[in-house]
């Protein structure tokens, strides 16, 4: 007893930078699969219709953010996301907008990781020889890792990037992504760079280009909430502003040659009870 | 890399539409209409309200009785910047309270289905797009009295 | 220049505006529910007596002028913010921001002078 398949439509905006003045739609009808994902699709294509397809891919689940594309309308991780949740109908896929496109579905995110370099997303501290030879740990407990926590599941996709009515326009502009890093090191307690950061981010087309169009939160594939962190910087750079802000010291080192020592209340490790050599 | 790479930003188109967004993002964009159109209006309020200066005949040739800027066009006009005022006050409310930190809610562990600020402030946006509904519509009322 | 600086006075001139361009609508808009004090002449609030009336208060004259500087920098501030997104070279930037800063001084001298005018001629009727 034969079947008739389920067929889906794609229609793919198609880019090749050796011929095409512009990009154009190209549609394809493939067979459509229960659990089926936008990236099987494109799979599927590749395989049986278009082999010079190109998009970037490399977990499939979700973890690595190199198939961030526009679906329907809405940039998100291709991997991720059920052709059936997103329509029975008609799948449109296109480049990452906000980025120029360098073949098909591949955007050119040079600007991405410029601007998040910019901002320094890394613990910064005046003890510069612990930093680059560190000796001990630094201290921080789980309240103080959860001010911070949700901002570092950032897989760079560029989805928010995307998503911004600021980066759309104004390409000065560090842009959700880089702007939630630099608030998730500012806020980590191991980190004494606020001043040294906000220079990259206080100023003309900096943190108060942010205008809360929150799409940037709504696109994110990961939960990170740019817009809060965003939200949450520019209340640290008006309360500076204001004399308000209480600036705490970076937390101590606890062990090692150059380690400060620890608090009063954390007991000591017990004695070992397996002979050390 | 390619030589030839397509320009895909979207420009001013991005301000407007760009894809398929949730509320808060075209109130982002209706805030900055509004904006533009009481600025519009308000430079011209300053001129017409010198007037007041160079005595009555002055004045009520532009707002008197039968005064040029009575005219219904400039009413349905000046009803405009009413409206644009009472959403533009509002939702400037919930941008000063939500860009000031407040209203976003704290750093939390992300757990799918995501909450994001968008959740935790939509109540106050609803209650604050209700007050300019509500402040609108009595100044609309107040025109049409007149 | 540290923009957060300028941005938080965006904010406070929001805040000024709200309550005293609030205030301003209420007289003109809502006058069913303004007390006498600010429509001293009764009837419209546009008409010249009413104009007189509260041409001579000093709050009214004190309260235009602080509302004239809030609305013309957050107006401004809005305007050159949305000028500055749109992409132009940082030497335009700067041309448009010192344009825009003349000619909120200048609308600021204006309108306060109409204001310090408009009670003196007001305190003769």
């Amino acid at each position: 007893m034969s079947e008739t398949k389920k067929m889906i439509i794609f229609r793919v905006r198609k880019f090749d930078p050796a011929h095409d003045a512009a990009p154009a739609w190209k549609t394809f009808q493939i067979p459509f699969t229960k659990g089926m994902t936008v990236l099987d699709g494109l799979h599927t294509i590749k395989q049986t219709q278009d082999p010079g397809l190109a998009w970037r891919y490399s977990c499939r689940m979700g973890v690595c953010g190199s198939c961030a594309m526009l679906i329907n309308c809405k940039p998100t991780l291709a991997c991720n996301t059920q052709v059936s949740a997103v329509s029975e109908k008609e799948i449109c896929v296109a480049a990452l907008p906000n980025f120029n496109t360098v073949r098909d579905l591949v955007p050119d995110l040079t600007p991405l990781f410029e601007k998040h370099q910019a901002v320094k997303p890394f613990i910064l501290r005046e003890d510069k020889t612990e930093m680059d030879n560190p000796t001990g740990e630094y201290e921080q407990t789980p309240h103080e890792l959860e001010a911070y926590l949700q901002f570092s599941y950032c897989i760079r996709c560029g989805a928010c990037m995307a998503a911004c009515p600021t980066f759309a326009t104004d390409r000065d502009y560090p842009g959700p992504m880089p702007l939630a890093q630099a608030y998730r090191y500012s806020s980590d307690t191991r980190d004494g760079g606020f001043d040294e950061r906000m220079k990259a981010v206080d100023r003309s087309s900096g943190v108060f280009s942010c205008h809360f169009g929150s799409e940037c939160s709504a696109a994110c594939p990961k939960g990170v909430d740019p817009a809060k962190a965003i939200q949450l910087m520019k209340r640290r750079l008006v309360w500076d502003y204001l004399r308000l802000l209480k600036k705490k010291k970076p937390c101590d080192l606890i062990h090692g040659e150059r380690a400060t020592g620890r608090r009063d209340n954390i007991p000591e490790a017990p004695e070992y009870t397996i002979p050390q050599k | 890399m390619a030589q030839n790479v397509h320009d895909n930003h979207l420009g001013i188109k991005g301000w407007a539409f760009g894809g398929s967004w949730s509320f808060e993002r075209y109130l982002y964009t209706l805030h900055r209409l509004t904006g533009l159109g009481i600025l519009a209006y308000f430079l011209m309020h300053i001129f017409v309200t010198t007037a007041r200066v160079f005595g009555p005949d002055s004045w009520n040739t532009l707002l008197g009785e039968h005064g040029f800027l009575k005219m219904t066009v400039f009413k349905i006009g000046e009803l405009m910047v009413f409206a644009a005022f009472g959403f533009h006050a509002f939702n400037g409310i919930r941008l000063a309270l939500v860009e000031l930190g407040f209203l976003v809610g704290k750093p939390i562990e992300p757990v799918y289905p995501y909450k994001t600020c968008l959740n935790t402030s939509r109540a106050a946006t609803a209650v604050l797009m209700l007050l300019a509904a509500v402040v609108i519509v009595m100044g609309g009322w107040d025109f049409f009295m007149d | 220049m540290r923009h957060s600086r300028l941005w938080t006075w965006h904010i406070i001139a929001g805040i000024i505006i709200l309550t005293l361009l609030g205030l301003h609508m209420l007289i003109m808009h809502l006058e069913a529910l303004t007390p006498k004090a600010l429509n001293p002449a009764g009837g419209e609030a546009v008409d010249w007596a009413n104009v007189v009336a509260r041409g001579k208060m000093v709050f009214f004259m004190i309260t235009y002028i602080l509302l004239l500087g809030a609305a013309l920098y957050h107006g401004l501030y809005g305007l050159n913010t949305i000028v500055g997104e749109l992409n132009i070279r940082p030497g335009l930037k700067r041309c448009c921001a010192a344009v825009l800063t003349l000619m909120g001084v200048g609308l600021f001298i204006l309108g306060s002078w109409a204001a310090v005018a408009a009670r003196t001629a007001a305190m003769k009727m």
